[in-house]
C-alpha cells in the first residue's frame, strides 16, 4: 500500500511499521500505547459545557420513559445517509452525529422485518408511512419474510411453545462489532482500497455460491464505506483520510459506529475495545500541548453522551424479552496484553470516569476485562465505581486472552470476539427446563398439551427415576439441538440475504471467522430438577390426559449454588452434553458452534411459559438469570454461589457464562475502603477460580422497593441484570419484582 | 472423646461472608449453642445445641478446604463464630489449629463469657479475636445478655497480656446500650488494653425479625429504631477521644 501524505501528517510521532502497510489496529496499539499504573487522581470532573450538553438530553428522559419513546420518524427507512444532520446543541457539542435529525428521535429499519416496525409504531401511537409499507410488501422482501418462507412446521411449533425463544427472526441479529477504530487510523479511502483488493482477489475464483456471495458482499461493503464518507461530510467532516488529532480520532470512530446504528437495529450493537486505542491520540495531543486533561475528558464525556442516546424502535413485547430498551453498546476496557503489559491506559480511567461525570447509566455497557494481574489502582477504581454505580460488568481476561488474543471485545453481554476478525451469528437460546418437561411428557407441552417435540414414550412411574429421566432428557436434547441449529441456519441465511450488515462487515477482515452462537436458559432449574430426582424423591402429579403437570419433592436435595459437586456436576454435564449435541449439526457458512449460558432478562418470560418443574419451582415463576443459581437456593453466600458457577466449563460455552450478583453495601465490609478492597479480592478470587463473568450490583432491597414506588426519584438508578445493565425504573413491574426477589448476599 | 480422634462438634451452619466476620472473605462456621440470650441476637437458630448438626472436624475442614485457594487470592480467612464457640472449646480449638496449619488466617468470634475455657494453645492458633463486649455497665450488660460482664472483661485482660490481636465489637442500640457513660467506660477500658486494633460499632438493625418469625419467636427489640447518624457519630467520637480506632 502506498501511504499518502495526509496519512504521514496524521501519523506524526507514531511508532511501529507493520500496521502502516496492512490494516492492523492491534499492531498500532501495541507499538504506541502507554500503560498507566497510577491511580485516578489525574482525572477531570465535568465542565459546565459537558453538564449543559448532558442536561439537554437527560432532561428529556423522564418524558421518554413515560411515553415509551420520545419521537420517531415513521416515513424514512434508516440508512447511513437517510437523515439530515442532527445536533443536541451544535455550539456546545465537541463530537457530533445523531441517528436521525434530532436527539432521541428513533428511526425505522424495515429490512429486518416490517411487522416489528409496524407494531413498534402502533404501540406508541404512530402509523407507518403507506409508501414505505408498499415498498416493503410489494417490492422488497424483508429478513422476517424470508425466514418464515423457509421455517419448517417443527421449528414453528418449537418457537411457538417457547422451547426455543428470542430468535432473531423478526429483528436485526446484531452481535457484530465493526472495527470502528480503522476509520480513525486509516481513513475511509484506504479501507475502500483494501476492500477492492479483497474483491479482486476473487476475480479468478470460479463463481460458486460462496464466491458469488463474497463478491456481492464486498461490493456492498465498498458502497457502505462511500456512504459513510457522505454522512460524515454532511456534518462537515472529511473522513476519507486518517484522523490527525484526538478530537478527529474520537469523531471518526464515532461516525463509523453511527453508520452502523443507522443501518442496523441489531439486538446488540457493541462498540468494541476503543479506550486504549484513543488513548494514543489523546496522549499525543496532551504531549503536544493541543489539549488539557479537562478537554481530553470532555471529548470522552461527549462521545459517551452520544453512546448513551443510541435508540431503536422496538415493540413492547421485544422489551419484555430484552427489558429496559437496551442497545448493548458494549465497550471492553482493560485486560493484559500478550506481552504482559496491562492494556490499561489513562483513557480507560477516563471512560469509567463518565459514570461520575454524567452519573450512572446502563449504556455504554462498560465491561472490564479483569485479571488478578491488572494494576492495583485500576482494580480499586473499578471496584469503587461498582460500589457507587452498579454499572460495570467484569469478564475474565485470563480465559479470553489465550483463546482470542489481546484485541478481543465483547459483543452483547458475555460473548468474546477478536475485533475485526470474527463475527457471531446470534442464536438466542433454548429452554432446557422446558425440554426436561418434554422428556417427561414424551414431547408434549406441559402448558398446552400440544405435541411439540417427537412423540417418545412418556415417563409413567409414580416417582421419577433418575436413570430413566436422564435417558429421556438426553434423547429430547438431541431433538432440540437439531431443531435449533436448523432454525438458526435459516435465520442467518436470510439475514445475510435481506439485512446484511454492510458497514459493520466493511470494518472486518476478509475472510472473516464466524461462530454460531447458540445458548441455553434454565440451566439451574434443570440441574436442580435432576438433583431432586437423584437425591430426594419426586412424585409426579398427572392430569386426566396423563400429562405430568406437577411434582412433589419429598426430602432435601443439594441445589446448584452451594459449591456442592453432587449437583454442580450435573450442571457441568448438561453444558457439555448440549454443546456436543449442537456440534453434530452443520452450521450455515461453516460457522464454529458455540453456546452461552445467558438469558438477558428473558429469564422472566421463559419462566412464565414453563410449567411446574421437578425442583419444586412453580409454573410461571421466573428462572434464575443466566447461569445463576435459583433465587434463594444459594444459601451460603456470594462466594459459594459464584464458585458453583465457576465450575461450568468455558471451553464448552465460549459464547459466555453469565453470573449476576447483588450484594448489599454492608455485605462487602464496614468502611468504604474495606468494601473496595474486599470487592477487588472477590473479583480476583472468582477469576482465579476460572469464573468467566460477574455482574456486580451493590444495592439494598429497600432502595429498589423505594424506586418501584417513586420512579421519578431514581431516573439514573442502574442495575446489572444478565450481561447488561438497565435503568431499574424502565423495567416492567414483573421484572422489577424478579430483581427485588433475587438473592441479596449480605442480608440475613 | 479420646485424645487421638479428632473431636466432633455441633454446628448450626457455615457460610461465606465478606468483610463482616473479620478481614476479607471468610469461611465462617457458626457453632451451635450459646449461654447468652442477647436481645438483638441475629442468630436465634444457634441458641440451642440440640437444634444444630453434629459434624466431625474433618467434615468441616473438607468444606473449608474448598475455599482455601479463593481465600488466599481474595484475602481473608476462617472465622469460628456462633452461637458461642467456646461452649465447645476442644472442637473450636481443633478447627483453629487445622486452619492455621493450612496457612489460613483464623478468627474467633466470642462474647468472652466462657473465655476461661480457651486454652493458651487455642488462643495461639487464633489470629484475631473478635470480642463482642455488649456493654460496659454491668446492669446494662445483664439486661442485654442475661449474663455478667466480668468474665468478658477478664478475658479481654488476658488477651491483652498474651498480646493477641483483638477487635472489640459493640452493638449500638438506641435506648439500650447508647448511654454515654456506658460507652465511655468501654472506651476507657479498651484504650487501656493495648492489643485492641479497632472497635467495630455495629449499628443495631432489625433484619433478623423474619428469622424470629420463622422460629415462632418474637423479636424482643422489634419496636426499636436503628441508631441515627448523629448517635453513631457521637459514639465513634467517644471511642476516638481515647485514641481507639472506631469504625
Amino acid at each position: 500500500m502506498t501511504v499518502t501524505s495526509a496519512a504521514l501528517a496524521a501519523w506524526r510521532g507514531f511508532r511501529g511499521t507493520t500496521w502502516r502497510t496492512a490494516v492492523d489496529v492491534r499492531a498500532f496499539i501495541q507499538a504506541n500505547y502507554t500503560p498507566y499504573e497510577g491511580d485516578e487522581s489525574f482525572l477531570a470532573g465535568p465542565t459546565a459545557r459537558t453538564r449543559a450538553v448532558w442536561e439537554a438530553v437527560a432532561s428529556k428522559f423522564p418524558e421518554e420513559r413515560e411515553r415509551g419513546i420520545h419521537d420517531v420518524d415513521a416515513s424514512t427507512p434508516s440508512s447511513i445517509t437517510s437523515h439530515a444532520p442532527g445536533y443536541i446543541d451544535r455550539d456546545l457539542e465537541l463530537i457530533v452525529g445523531l441517528q436521525t435529525d434530532a436527539p432521541l428521535k428513533r428511526a425505522i429499519m424495515p429490512a429486518g422485518g416490517l411487522r416489528m416496525v409496524e407494531s413498534g409504531l402502533a404501540a406508541y401511537g404512530y402509523t407507518l408511512d403507506p409508501a414505505v409499507k408498499e415498498i416493503f410488501t410489494k417490492y422488497r422482501k424483508t429478513h422476517n419474510d424470508g425466514v418464515f418462507d423457509a421455517y419448517t412446521p417443527e421449528i414453528r411449533a418449537a418457537r411457538r411453545s417457547g422451547v426455543i425463544t428470542g430468535l432473531p427472526d423478526a429483528y436485526g441479529r446484531g452481535r457484530i462489532i465493526g472495527d470502528y477504530r480503522r476509520v480513525a487510523l486509516y481513513g475511509v479511502d484506504r479501507l475502500i482500497d483494501v476492500k477492492h483488493e479483497e474483491l479482486h482477489a476473487l476475480d479468478d475464483a470460479f463463481s460458486t455460491d460462496p464466491v458469488i456471495r463474497d463478491r456481492e458482499e464486498l461490493s456492498e461493503q465498498i458502497r457502505a464505506l462511500e456512504e459513510l464518507k457522505r454522512m460524515a461530510a454532511s456534518y462537515g467532516h472529511d473522513v476519507s483520510h486518517p484522523a490527525a488529532t484526538a478530537q478527529e480520532a474520537v469523531q471518526w470512530l464515532y461516525f463509523a459506529y453511527l453508520a452502523a446504528v443507522k443501518e442496523q437495529n441489531g439486538a446488540a450493537m457493541s462498540l468494541g475495545r476503543t479506550s486504549t486505542f484513543l488513548d494514543v491520540y489523546l496522549e499525543r495531543d496532551l504531549a503536544e500541548g493541543l489539549i488539557t486533561e479537562e478537554r481530553a475528558q470532555e471529548l470522552v464525556d461527549d462521545f459517551v453522551i452520544k453512546l448513551r442516546i443510541v435508540r431503536f424502535l422496538r415493540t413492547p413485547e421485544y422489551d419484555q424479552l430484552f427489558s429496559g430498551d437496551p442497545t448493548w453498546v458494549t465497550e471492553s476496557i482493560g485486560g493484559i496484553g500478550a506481552d504482559g503489559r496491562p492494556l490499561v491506559t489513562r483513557t480507560s480511567f477516563r471512560y469509567l470516569q463518565t459514570l461520575r461525570n454524567l452519573g450512572p447509566a446502563p449504556e455504554p455497557n462498560l465491561t472490564v476485562f479483569w485479571s488478578p494481574a491488572l494494576p492495583e489502582p485500576f482494580k480499586r477504581f473499578c471496584a469503587a465505581l461498582s460500589i457507587e454505580t452498579s454499572s460495570i460488568q467484569y469478564e475474565s481476561d485470563e480465559l479470553m486472552r489465550p483463546r482470542f488474543g489481546d484485541d478481543t471485545a465483547i459483543a452483547c453481554c458475555v460473548s468474546a470476539a477478536p475485533v475485526g476478525r470474527q463475527m457471531q451469528f446470534f442464536g438466542a437460546r433454548v429452554n432446557l427446563a422446558k425440554t426436561l418437561l418434554y422428556a417427561i411428557n414424551g414431547g408434549r407441552d406441559e402448558v398446552t398439551g400440544a405435541q411439540v417435540g417427537p412423540a417418545y414414550p412418556p415417563l409413567t412411574g409414580e416417582y421419577l427415576d433418575y436413570e430413566e429421566l436422564r435417558a429421556a432428557f438426553d434423547r429430547m436434547m438431541d431433538w432440540l439441538a437439531r431443531t435449533y441449529v436448523n432454525a438458526l441456519n435459516v435465520i442467518h441465511y436470510m439475514h445475510d440475504k435481506y439485512a446484511y450488515e454492510r458497514v459493520e462487515m466493511a470494518l472486518h477482515d476478509h475472510p472473516v471467522k464466524r461462530t454460531l452462537a447458540c445458548g441455553i436458559a434454565g440451566l439451574s432449574v434443570a440441574a436442580d430438577s435432576l438433583s431432586a430426582v437423584r437425591h430426594a424423591r419426586v412424585r409426579v402429579i398427572r392430569d386426566e390426559t396423563g400429562l405430568a403437570v406437577d411434582y412433589e419433592v419429598e426430602g432435601e436435595y443439594p441445589a446448584f449454588g452451594n459449591n456442592d459437586d453432587r449437583v454442580d456436576g450435573l450442571a457441568v454435564e448438561l453444558v457439555r452434553s448440549f454443546m456436543e449435541k449442537v456440534r453434530r449439526h452443520p452450521a450455515y457458512r461453516d460457522a464454529e458452534h458455540t453456546q452461552s449460558v445467558l438469558t438477558i432478562t428473558s429469564n422472566v418470560v421463559y419462566g412464565k411459559h414453563t410449567g411446574n418443574t421437578p425442583d419444586g419451582r412453580r409454573a410461571g415463576a421466573p428462572f434464575a438469570p443466566g447461569a445463576n443459581p435459583m433465587n434463594g437456593r444459594d444459601r451460603h453466600g456470594l462466594v459459594a454461589s459464584a464458585l458453583s458457577v465457576a465450575k461450568l466449563p468455558y471451553e464448552e460455552a465460549q459464547d459466555g457464562i453469565s453470573l449476576t450478583n447483588t450484594v448489599t453495601p454492608q455485605g462487602l465490609g464496614r468502611t468504604p475502603e474495606e468494601r473496595v478492597a474486599n470487592l477487588v479480592g472477590v473479583l480476583d478470587g472468582y477469576f482465579d477460580a476460572r469464573g468467566f463473568h460477574m455482574n456486580v450490583n451493590v444495592l439494598d432491597r429497600a432502595t429498589l422497593l423505594d424506586a418501584m414506588e417513586h420512579p421519578e426519584r431514581y431516573p439514573q438508578l442502574t442495575i446489572r441484570v444478565s450481561g447488561y445493565a438497565v435503568n431499574f425504573v424502565r423495567l416492567t413491574p414483573e421484572q422489577q419484582r424478579d430483581v427485588v426477589e433475587r438473592t441479596f448476599h449480605g442480608s440475613l | 472423646m479420646n485424645g487421638r480422634a479428632a473431636p466432633s462438634g455441633v454446628i448450626s451452619s457455615w457460610d461465606l461472608s465478606i468483610g463482616v466476620d473479620g478481614p476479607g472473605t471468610r469461611f465462617v462456621v457458626f457453632t451451635g449453642g450459646c449461654p447468652l440470650r442477647c436481645l438483638y441476637c441475629q442468630n436465634p437458630e444457634t441458641w440451642r445445641m440440640r437444634d444444630g448438626r453434629r459434624v466431625t472436624v474433618d467434615e468441616v475442614m473438607a468444606e473449608a478446604a474448598k475455599y482455601r485457594r479463593f481465600i488466599e487470592v481474595a484475602g481473608g480467612g476462617v472465622t469460628i463464630s456462633g452461637g458461642e464457640p467456646l461452649l465447645q472449646p476442644a472442637f473450636t480449638g481443633e478447627l483453629l489449629r487445622r486452619c492455621r496449619a493450612l496457612g489460613l488466617h483464623t478468627a474467633l468470634d466470642t462474647s468472652g463469657l466462657l473465655g476461661a475455657r480457651a486454652g493458651d494453645a487455642l488462643l495461639a492458633d487464633t489470629g484475631l479475636v473478635l470480642l463482642d463486649v455488649k456493654s460496659w455497665d454491668p446492669a446494662t450488660y445483664r439486661r442485654v445478655t442475661g449474663g455478667p460482664v466480668e468474665p468478658t472483661l477478664r478475658f479481654a485482660r488476658r488477651l491483652a497480656e498474651l498480646g493477641r490481636p483483638t477487635w472489640v465489637r459493640f452493638v449500638l442500640v438506641p435506648g439500650l446500650t447508647d448511654d454515654p457513660g456506658n460507652v465511655e467506660g468501654l472506651a476507657r477500658f479498651v484504650a487501656g488494653l493495648g492489643n485492641v486494633e479497632r472497635v467495630d460499632v455495629l449499628p443495631f438493625h432489625r433484619l433478623a425479625t423474619a428469622k424470629y418469625e420463622r422460629l415462632g419467636l418474637r423479636f424482643p427489640l422489634d419496636g426499636v429504631e436503628p441508631p441515627d447518624q448523629a448517635l453513631l457519630d457521637r459514639v465513634h467520637a467517644q471511642f476516638r477521644a481515647h485514641g481507639v480506632t472506631s469504625v
